[in-house]
């Protein structure tokens, strides 16, 4: 199996892609040692994240097994997860 | 394990032979570019700054200038001033000068205009040419390097696989008694409790939370929100949808090793290891304040590609991204995206950033030096008066 997604920590909510993928798509990738897949709800493009479990708004994203932002809405499996759905914690004026 | 080096009379070691022409004040940059020009041998720095500056910002431009003419990949210097600005020119020279390394002054008031002084800075550092060009490396340890670790451009591949990659080959020199530095304070936003139980002590863990405090309070000072400059564009672009994932990729970059303390933008570690740098994200402003602190050689780690050199030491470059790799081959040096298709392992890699540093060590060229890439910036840190 070629790698298509790849999931750094098993406490990750998210996978990262490799490569070009359309909406639809079967994603295979690996948490920890087991194999799972997810049908992509987006294209979703080299490098860009999709979440792997259903996100709720306010609860965090976490990827390297460490909070990277919280979501702004509601975010099913194998949507894209991306600054349209998700916002950094620091560095803001107005927290 | 041995490397080729330049021993210098403090007992440093550069990988690296320039001499180097240091303009005090910005006033003074372009007659010290006029001198570089004739001379292949010279390097000067593009210097912006130097005058009109206040309390610890003007200490940080003298400490960074001082740090460049003390660095062990430069053999002599030579200082032009112009005469009046704020940064000391003779105190300048004077603690470059406590190096033992041989260094001269040309001053543009005094001397008389611009031609004169021209002139009499070609006849000085075509002598510092003659005293120190011929000097040829000898074999020393390799825990004589000073390895400074930098990322820019970042996307997906550098937290991924490029960085951790690098992390390896900081980890052995470390291990072989070498001197590592990390910057980029704004790249330890979100990060820093996972780099700080790698604290030596409570203390240096507490000056670590610290800087990137005083970091985050700097843009809200402002009234400003650091979500307008980090990620970038061409992170987000590439993936990165906030700070917080930017630097926890950033970190992996680092190894594993211990911190042994926390330095100021440009300050010189007291010892062997890994130490960490209060610096801006912005590479250049990184990389210029980890030379002054007497790193011989750079590891850039990119994911969009960068071109970025520096005018005294050589910077490697790395990308995970085989695309980048791909598009910009011509500025860099290592392909590490066998590491994303599955070929290679993060320690294979790891290993292979380590041999080229070895290798760019003992003379061969990084394609920013064989592009002729000199980059150089200040960390300002107050405004301008």
């Amino acid at each position: 199996m070629k790698k298509q997604a790849v999931v750094i920590n098993s406490k990750d909510n998210v996978a990262t892609v490799v490569d070009d993928f359309p909406s639809n798509t079967i994603i295979h990738f690996f948490i920890g040692q087991s194999e799972h897949s997810i049908q992509l709800l987006e294209d979703i493009t080299l490098g860009h994240k999709l979440a792997i479990q259903e996100i709720q708004p306010g609860q965090d994203i976490l990827k390297y097994a460490e909070s990277i932002g919280v979501a702004t809405k509601l975010i099913r499996p194998g949507q894209h997860v991306h600054i349209h759905n998700m916002e950094s914690q620091r560095g803001r004026k107005d927290k | 394990m041995e490397i080729l080096g330049y021993r210098r009379p403090d007992g440093k070691v550069g990988i690296r032979n320039h001499v180097l022409i240091i303009p005090t004040s910005v006033c003074s940059s372009t007659v010290a570019a006029n001198i570089a020009n004739q001379i292949p041998e010279a390097v000067a720095l593009p210097n912006q700054h130097g005058c009109c500056q206040i309390g610890p910002d003007h200490l940080q431009t003298l400490r960074t200038l001082i740090g460049f003419g003390k660095n062990p990949n430069v053999a002599a210097v030579l200082v032009v001033g112009l005469g009046c600005e704020g940064i000391p020119i003779s105190e300048t020279a004077a603690e470059i000068a406590a190096s033992g390394k041989p260094v001269e002054v040309v001053i543009i008031q005094e001397i008389g205009g611009t031609l004169k002084t021209e002139a009499e800075g070609l006849r000085k550092v075509s002598e510092l040419v003659r005293q120190v060009a011929h000097v040829q490396p000898e074999k020393v340890d390799i825990s004589e390097l000073s390895l400074a670790i930098e990322c820019g451009g970042s996307d997906f591949t550098s937290g991924l696989a490029s960085n951790p990659a690098v992390g390896i080959a900081s980890d052995l020199l470390v291990a072989a008694g070498g001197n590592v530095m990390l910057s980029e304070t704004t790249e330890f936003i979100g990060a820093e409790h996972v780099l700080a139980r790698r604290a030596k002590t409570p203390e240096v863990a507490e000056k670590l939370f610290e800087i990137v405090h005083d970091c985050e309070e700097r843009a809200k000072f402002l009234n400003i929100d650091i979500r307008d400059g980090q990620p970038t564009p061409g992170n987000i672009a590439g993936g990165i949808s906030s700070i917080e994932e930017k630097s926890l990729g950033c970190i992996y970059k680092a190894g594993h090793a211990p911190i042994q303390d926390v330095l100021k933008y440009g300050e010189i570690p007291k010892g062997k290891g890994l130490y960490i740098m209060d610096s801006p994200g912005q590479d250049v402003e990184s990389i210029t304040g980890m030379l002054a602190g007497g790193a011989t050689v750079v590891i850039f780690t990119t994911g969009r590609g960068t071109p970025t050199g520096s005018p005294i030491a050589p910077v490697i470059k790395i990308t995970a991204n085989h695309r980048t790799y791909i598009m910009m081959e011509d500025n860099i040096d290592l392909d590490a995206s066998p590491i994303i298709s599955g070929e290679e392992t993060i320690e294979q890699v790891g290993h292979r950033v380590f041999e080229e540093i070895i290798a760019v060590s003992n003379g061969r060229r990084t394609k920013a030096e064989s592009l002729g890439y000199k980059e150089f910036g200040i960390y300002k840190i107050a405004p301008t008066y």
